[in-house]
């Protein structure tokens, strides 16, 4: 369970270090992502198998995604198609495969081992039940503000994404 | 089996924090500094989750969601701005928006 732990966060560092250092950001973002999926696992260990779910499906899915959208959509142009070659060099993708196997084999061995979900790294599995009774018993204040947080950042979203060039159409829907 | 100690694992999510932060400081590319600032909530995040686990309370866990939407509304926002940033510069380079205009 320890050697797991250290294992993921070896990865997680190793990952992230790569994320900083990659000129394009497509290489970036995979290297990232393999960083959220290692510091997922040492959630999982140390008993918070919630929040590493969550971590996999919000940040590794939802927010890399936006990050995705944004690199299609600045990637227009003639130049696009000879990065698309050059992107699919079998080197590329070697580093970060690398990085998720040492995860996957991370994964097996603690899912061989058995009983992680109520023996955890400090013998105290936090449930999901418990996280939502805490979320909307002493925490419902926060979750209003989180909602007005999340409404405000679409708003904005909105307003800052949308190309107000006159000859472009304003609709007054700011999608073009 | 021996624990980790908390430790080691608050030592992580600084080295974690300030691999963020020199990507923030160093990378020029608005895209590179939005995902070195991701990772330094992500580090936060796994602090709080750490200090959580430690004493067996779903707070700590109840405090990532609160930075999980945090970090959504903030990247929704800040590619809005990268998208403005990319029509009026043709550029990603942050220096490109070095003057201000008064």
């Amino acid at each position: 369970m320890t050697t797991s732990f250290y294992l993921a966060a070896a990865v997680a560092l190793a990952s992230t270090l790569m994320v900083i250092t990659r000129a394009r950001i497509i290489h970036a973002l995979l290297y990232f992502i393999i960083s959220l999926f290692s510091v997922s696992i040492m959630f999982f260990v140390v008993g918070a198998p919630f929040a590493a779910a969550l971590e996999v499906i919000i940040y590794a899915g939802a927010i890399m995604v936006l990050f995705l959208f944004i690199i299609m959509i600045l990637n227009l142009g003639a130049e696009a198609a000879a990065q698309e070659r050059q992107w699919l060099t079998p080197g590329i993708w070697l580093g970060p495969s690398m990085l998720a196997l040492i995860l996957i084999a991370d994964l097996a061995f603690l899912i061989s081992r058995g009983g992680v979900y109520t023996n955890g790294l400090y013998a105290v599995t936090v449930r999901p039940k418990d996280v939502g009774i805490a979320l909307y018993g002493p925490y419902l204040l926060g979750v209003e503000l989180a909602s007005l947080l999340l409404l405000a950042g679409l708003i904005g979203a909105l307003h800052l994404a949308r190309r107000n060039v006159p000859e472009e159409g304003e609709d007054g829907t700011g999608i073009n | 089996m021996a624990p980790v100690s908390i430790d080691n694992g608050l030592m992580v999510a600084w080295a974690l924090f300030v691999l963020g932060f020199i990507g923030v400081l160093v990378r020029r590319d608005l895209v590179f500094v939005l995902m070195s600032i991701e990772v330094m909530l992500n580090a936060a995040g796994l602090a709080f989750i750490l200090a959580g686990a430690k004493w067996g309370k779903p707070d700590g866990q109840v405090m990532f969601l609160f930075i999980l939407a945090t970090a959504a509304a903030e990247v929704a926002l800040g590619l809005g701005l990268v998208l403005r940033f990319h029509h009026k510069f043709k550029t990603l380079d942050t220096d490109a928006a070095s003057k201000m205009r008064g």
